[in-house]
């Protein structure tokens, strides 16, 4: 079970390690995306089935579709468009103080969280079971979610949306 | 459900040779080889399903098209056989003929392709396709994985297929590729949705996400003096979502007349243009695997799954009738490859999006009223199939005649 974690393990840290060093972003995206594939396996191997397949569904099926969508519409960097300049001390600097901002903040996080002390056995879980929990208790957490998802949704169609004049052509 | 069909010898059949053999092999590798037998059966079963639909395609598309269809591919003559099957066997062998051919062909990668990336697409297509069959309960006892999420499992190993497609487009490093690649995820995007969302009546019906006891929920019902059928198919919401679904598993396997991706006729095979010899193979493989795991799908959650129509005909066995149902779906999805016309890519984004997704959405509220309704009795039952009924056909009409108000008669103004 243990070298099964530790397989898994290196999976994820090593595609997001190769999808950091990559040059090419459609390779970094694809790693990304084999990396998030062994966080569901993760959680396969942590016993938490319906979360795996949520987690390959949404992230492996939809996130990723977004992630490359939004790499080849976006329009190349243009060297000159950057405002420092790539290689140079200043940015290698800057990059590394916000990782170590960015590092101390998240490891604080860590050390201040109380974690509670494990069961004796795994909790018996179900699909129904979660259902129940998720439309019983946490129901308005979850349709307050829902909510917020649909707004996003409804905006970005009037954002995408343009009123053009018909074509001619489309109309028969 | 009468016990006697279930130990039925037929229906035991299978399952007494699985485990005579593996009782050949020492205790600590009996799982293994348990689980190797069914993942080989479903291999085979399906490999062989599949070489048997492309020759059932063709020959059902020639009798559309007023032609006879592949009919010459008979027996090899072998040297060391002292007589040779002059017969051609109905062109029954083509499928291997075919095989044959697809893995001596050169494969040929472009020079400028991401090698690794051309290379990863179609076997991620295959295996992801096969993956599928493992939650589709093909018999009363023949579940290879019994999963408690096994619909949100059917449709996570599906999402892959995109993922797929894109690296197939991509890594060609051919424009036309590439564009294909994206018209052919923006379908199947597009039909992702009603797809799911014609699944979710049934889940909010039956209460839950497992194949085993969706299929079992459809045994019998005995309204009066008659047994009846109780599978979803002949409820409003479940009509309705058998349709939608249908129309999605079409667009989801890139079928006729949804085939935009790789429409031979015009397109140069989209995203598939620089694939050759047996990778081309893979992704045609992966398509028809995807078709007939969508359409076992369908029978498990629409048409009762290995369920007999009458208590009856139990004695045909529980898998004979699972492989019947999902004959019938195929040959009805060539059926309408035979039949109807390409559609354009604006009309196929807008039918999804106008059209099919409200209709689910508006049959998930209807399900959720089967549901509420469910201790309706006596002369409010007829009141609860009217309503339910009109939920389904009254937006079905108004939504028809409004997106296809000024659209007919089609006047051409630049030809007489």
């Amino acid at each position: 079970m243990t070298a099964a974690l530790l397989l898994i393990a290196v999976v994820i840290l090593g595609a997001a390690a190769a999808a950091m060093l990559r040059r090419n972003l459609i390779h970094s995206a694809l790693l990304l995306i084999l990396s998030w594939a062994g966080v569901a396996a993760f959680y396969l191997w942590a016993g938490a089935e319906f979360v795996a397949f949520a987690q390959v569904l949404v992230y492996v099926g939809a996130i990723s579709m977004v992630v490359l969508f939004a790499v080849l519409l976006t329009r190349q960097n243009h060297v000159g468009d950057l405002l420092v300049e790539p290689g140079t001390r200043a940015r290698a600097t800057t990059a590394v103080t916000v990782g170590a901002c960015m590092a101390a903040v998240l490891s604080a996080a860590v050390m201040a969280s109380r974690f509670p002390p494990p069961a004796d056995h795994a909790p018996v879980t179900s699909v129904r079971l979660i259902g129940l929990q998720l439309m019983r208790q946490h129901g308005a957490a979850l349709l307050i979610v829902g909510v917020i998802l649909t707004v996003a949704l409804l905006g970005a169609t009037v954002l995408a949306a343009t009123e053009g004049k018909p074509d001619p052509e489309d109309t028969p | 459900m009468n016990p006697a069909a279930q130990n039925h010898f037929l229906e035991r059949a299978p399952l007494e040779l699985r485990d005579w053999f593996v009782n050949f092999f020492p205790d600590p590798l009996q799982w293994l080889v348990h689980h190797l037998i069914t993942i080989v059966a479903v291999l085979a079963i399906f490999g062989l399903f599949f070489a048997f639909t492309t020759v059932a395609e063709r020959k059902l598309l020639a009798r559309v098209q007023n032609r006879l269809g592949p009919n010459r591919a008979g027996l090899p003559k072998f040297s060391f056989l002292p007589w040779h099957l002059a017969h051609k066997l109905w062109g029954l062998t083509q499928p291997f003929a075919d095989a044959v051919k697809a893995i001596t062909k050169e494969d040929i990668v472009p020079a400028a392709a991401d090698k690794a990336l051309h290379f990863l697409a179609p076997v991620i297509v295959v295996a992801f396709s096969l993956m599928g069959f493992a939650v589709l309960p093909f018999g009363r006892q023949y579940l290879p994985v019994d999963l408690d999420a096994a619909l949100l499992y059917f449709f996570a190993a599906g999402s892959a297929t995109e993922l797929a497609i894109f690296m197939a487009g991509w890594s060609s490093r051919n424009k036309y590729s590439l564009l294909s690649a994206m018209r052919a995820l923006a379908q199947l995007i597009s039909y992702e949705l009603p797809l799911i969302l014609s699944v979710v009546p049934i889940v909010l019906v039956t209460g839950t996400l497992s194949t085993r006891a969706i299929v079992l929920q459809q045994g019998f019902w005995h309204p009066g003096f008659v047994t009846l059928p109780h599978w979803f198919v002949f409820t409003p919401w479940g009509f309705a979502g058998f349709i939608i679904f249908l129309i999605a598993a079409l667009a989801e396997s890139n079928r006729s007349p949804f085939d935009l991706p790789e429409a031979e006729s015009e397109l140069i095979a989209g995203h598939l243009t620089e694939y050759s010899g047996f990778k081309y193979a893979l992704f045609f493989m992966a398509e028809y695997f995807g078709l007939t795991a969508l359409s076992g799908l369908g029978v498990t959650l629409f048409l009762g799954g290995w369920q007999a129509p009458f208590p009856l005909l139990e004695v045909v066995p529980s898998y004979l009738w699972f492989m019947g149902k999902l004959i019938l779906m195929i040959v009805f999805f060539i059926w309408v490859r035979g039949t109807l016309l390409r559609l354009r890519i604006d009309q196929l984004t807008r039918l999804s999006w106008q059209f099919l997704v409200p209709l689910a959405l508006l049959n998930v509220g209807n399900a959720a009223f089967w549901v509420l309704s469910a201790h309706w009795a006596g002369p409010l039952q007829l009141v609860r199939w009217a309503l339910s009924l009109a939920i389904v056909i009254v937006p079905f009409v108004v939504m028809g005649r409004s997106l296809t108000a000024g659209y007919a008669p089609r006047t051409y103004r630049y030809a007489p």
